[in-house]
């Protein structure tokens, strides 16, 4: 309280720039240490828990080695820096992340969080496995589960509030104007919730609220909605709160948030409430949205502006040098990344880091991830290719008429050609639409030289 | 590594003229999202070099604040580290360095206290790849006190601009002279040395003895007859950036892939402090032809034989040629630019046009009232 006096004193009296108050109040804020009885215990006002572990298999052959988090966007960034540049602009400087699927790439990603500033003396990112327990040993069996089993983690930072975040959203949000929201309702839990269009609201869970935002029902998809607020899967608990419900429900099967935490004190009567979030939020849990939301950023003035000086987003980065672009490349309408060399045209399209793209080659509304390298005079319609695919000379991809994916019709579907991270195509293939590739492929696996729209070629990781 | 770093870095050059008055010539920014002291720096950490200092004094703003912190450099370490001395009054001194002996004279406590055997000293100024452990190797098979790295100018290269050398079949320096009015010779120093510590010491306190001040003149030159002084020749790239012209032209050497795959493609690496800028935006009506471009652009007119620096912005229906336009410049609509080059943070009104006429490069700094963004 003294504290929080004293910087407001202080910041009424040094003239800064307001956003250097801003970061320098939080940063203090959230860090206060509490003496007593000679040893210092660590105290945080709130911490953030983000679940990474989910594989995301609706992205196919993208989350075949990696965890959805880790999957690259928009360039150079991947998937969870938003969430964990959202947390350290908040002031958030205790992040843990629980990860099970496939962390190698996370793990390797977020290291000691130096990239978001999360390289804390006390705090900072911890990542946070599934751990062998001397009497049962188990796996994150479901979100509330896996946040249960890091109990300790939390217990040793002792916070107030505990927030819990998804790792597969792209967004900004401060979340301390939601822990505001939930402080003056004197609130139990606060549920993060978007707007959507009533005609939508069906495929969300909804929850409808009073005047005063408490939540009075929710609602799972439902067919007839009588709210539009949708939740984002973001909770602040308070801390006794979190902690009781987790201990009471350890033995649920799958414990997860919405369908049994939730539920569970809201039958008890807590007092939960819905913070309206009004700002871009997009979920990338298909090929589609994640195509789509990707071919957003090339907007003229996009809606998602990684332009704006204020909340930056943070990412890891290896490749700093300037990308070439040749005296017979085009380039029309593109985001390209650092140290990128094209040779070729591209059109509507998003280039990661390290890209090479060839001479003669035509690149049209396409992803093309961190290290590719796309052959001379190949021609890529709607591909989305991951990190280090190599694409021989004279391909043609996305070519012919759409036709349904004869393995998975409602993953590979929106008319696109995915390629897994490391796949190899040689020269002179044709690949059609609605098709995945995973691994490195020969000229024998295309009869005829022709991979028809819809087609599938697995030859590598453990996809099922 | 058995030696600690001294780059000398407080110069400034009034052959870069305008581009001058910003900062110290090292910490110039180079090709997109570097700066000039990066290289040395990088070859340095990659030469396992643990312990460096930065000697700075010229308007060392820009260069302080891009040293903020070592751990791009990987110079944060329990062992060693990443040391900046600026001038300052002591109990017996109150000048400012006086020479580039007089610098590494008045930071003597940050030689005596280090325990590793060697010294290597570099500018900061130069853009170069090297492994310093193969000099010292070198320095130690020839029993030399000094070793100067030189390199072999082109003939229609200046070099009165630069310390000649003349050197004996054995590699050993016979004839050493600073800045030569005019000369023949076309083997230069490049500012590079390999000295066993304690003999730089030595050779420091005997300068403060006799209040001499330049490393040059008062060290190499001195000593060439009675010191073993070896040349180290390097046959890769090398360029100083101190004038606009070289400057201009090492910058372009970029645009060569040659050049790039060397200090970019090859093992190991040039490190820099990391700006989290997003990718370069090419919107409709960009046109760029045989260019670099940093992260963080907008683009919206026509690019052709240039370096674009972090963040820059160009407008509808630009055309900037041969030019290099520094970091966070914003160029309004219907700019025309020729053989320019554009200091940072400037702000270039619509329906200018600015050409070289007359002078090979042209410097604009454009101070600007910034309407949009």
């Amino acid at each position: 309280m003294s504290l929080s006096i004293l910087l407001k004193k202080n910041t009424n009296r040094i003239k800064y720039l307001g956003k250097m108050i801003h970061f320098f109040r939080k940063e203090w804020y959230n860090s206060s240490i509490k003496l007593t009885r000679g040893d210092y215990v660590i105290r945080k006002e709130m911490i953030a828990m983000l679940l990474a572990g989910g594989q995301g298999s609706r992205l196919g052959v993208l989350t075949a080695q990696i965890a959805k988090p880790a999957v690259a966007f928009g360039g150079k960034y991947r998937i969870i820096d938003f969430a964990l540049s959202n947390c350290i602009n908040s002031g958030v400087d205790t992040v843990g992340v629980l990860t099970q699927y496939q962390p190698l790439r996370l793990n390797t990603h977020i290291g000691i969080g130096i990239p978001w500033d999360l390289d804390r003396n006390v705090g900072g990112v911890s990542i946070l496995p599934p751990y062998e327990k001397s009497t049962n040993s188990q796996w994150y069996t479901g979100t509330a589960n896996a946040i249960f089993q890091n109990l300790e983690y939390m217990e040793y930072y002792n916070p107030e509030y505990v927030l819990i975040l998804g790792g597969d959203h792209i967004y900004k949000m401060d979340y301390e104007v939601m822990l505001k929201f939930h402080k003056a309702n004197k609130a139990d839990i606060t549920i993060a919730t978007i707007p959507v269009p009533m005609e939508e609201a069906s495929r969300f869970g909804v929850v409808i609220t009073d005047e005063t935002k408490r939540i009075q029902e929710f609602e799972e998809k439902p067919p007839k909605p009588r709210s539009n607020l949708a939740s984002m899967g973001i909770y602040i608990f308070s801390w006794p709160v979190l902690r009781e419900a987790l201990i009471t429900l350890k033995d649920q099967k799958g414990c997860d948030f919405g369908k049994h935490i939730i539920p569970y004190c809201h039958e008890r009567g807590d007092r939960i409430f819905a913070y309206e979030y009004n700002g871009y939020w997009k979920d990338v849990g298909t090929l589609g949205s994640y195509w789509e939301s990707n071919m957003e950023l090339i907007d003229l003035i996009p809606e998602f502006n990684l332009y704006e000086e204020f909340w930056k987003i943070y990412t890891k980065t290896d490749q700093i040098q300037p990308q070439y672009i040749s005296k017979d490349a085009v380039i029309d309408k593109a985001l390209i990344s650092e140290s990128a060399e094209i040779y070729g045209e591209v059109y509507n399209s998003v280039i990661g880091a390290g890209v090479y793209i060839g001479e003669g080659a035509v690149i049209r509304n396409s992803i093309i991830m961190d290290g590719s390298y796309i052959g001379d005079r190949t021609v890529i319609d709607k591909g989305i290719l991951a990190e280090k695919v190599k694409i021989g000379n004279d391909c043609q991809i996305g070519i012919g008429e759409e036709a349904e994916n004869k393995w998975k019709p409602d993953v590979y579907a929106f008319g696109l050609a995915t390629f897994g991270e490391g796949s190899v195509v040689p020269g002179g293939i044709k690949i059609g639409k609605n098709t995945a590739i995973l691994g490195e492929t020969i000229p024998s696996d295309y009869p005829g030289g022709m991979l028809e729209s819809g087609g599938s070629i697995i030859k590598a990781g453990d996809i099922k | 590594m058995r030696a600690i770093g001294i780059v000398l870095a407080g110069g400034n050059s009034n052959r870069m003229k305008e581009l001058s008055n910003r900062r110290a010539t090292a910490a110039m920014p180079m090709v997109g999202g570097y700066r000039a002291i990066d290289f040395v720096l990088s070859n340095m950490s990659n030469s396992h070099i643990q312990k460096v200092a930065v000697l700075t004094q010229y308007n060392a703003k820009s260069l302080n604040s891009h040293l903020n912190s070592s751990k791009w450099w990987d110079f944060g370490r329990k062992q060693g580290g990443l040391y900046l001395f600026t001038p300052t009054i002591t109990q017996d001194n109150g000048f400012w360095y006086r020479g580039t002996a007089d610098a590494i004279a008045q930071n003597l406590e940050f030689l005596k206290d280090s325990h590793e055997p060697y010294v290597v000293i570099a500018s900061g100024d130069c853009i170069y790849k090297m492994d310093f452990n193969e000099v010292l190797s070198y320095h130690i098979a020839k029993r030399a006190d000094i070793t100067v790295v030189t390199k072999q100018l082109g003939k229609e290269e200046d070099a009165t601009r630069f310390g000649t050398v003349k050197t004996a079949a054995d590699g050993r320096i016979v004839e050493f002279e600073e800045k030569p009015v005019e000369t023949s010779e076309t083997m230069i120093s490049t500012g590079i040395y390999v000295i066993r510590r304690r003999q730089l010491i030595e050779m420091i306190e005997r300068c403060i003895e006799e209040e001499r001040h330049d490393f040059v003149k008062d060290i190499l030159i001195r000593h060439k007859n009675v010191k073993k002084i070896y040349a180290y020749e390097m046959n890769s790239y090398w360029s100083n950036i101190a004038t606009v012209d070289s400057y201009y032209r090492t910058n372009m050497d970029f645009l060569e892939k040659e050049t790039r795959d060397y200090f970019f493609n090859e093992y190991p690496n040039i490190y820099s402090k990391v700006e989290d800028l997003p990718p370069a935006k090419y919107n409709m009506g960009a046109n760029v032809k045989n260019s670099l471009v940093a992260s963080g652009c907008i683009i919206n007119g026509a690019v052709e034989n240039s370096v674009l620096f972090k963040e820059v912005f160009v407008g509808n229906n630009c055309t900037i040629k041969n030019s290099i336009i520094l970091n966070d410049v914003y160029i309004g609509d219907n700019v025309y630019i020729e053989n320019c080059i554009v200091e940072s943070r400037g702000t270039i009104r619509a329906n200018t046009s600015y050409k070289n006429e007359g002078e090979p490069i042209r410097i604009v700094v454009e101070k600007n009232e910034r309407y949009v963004l």
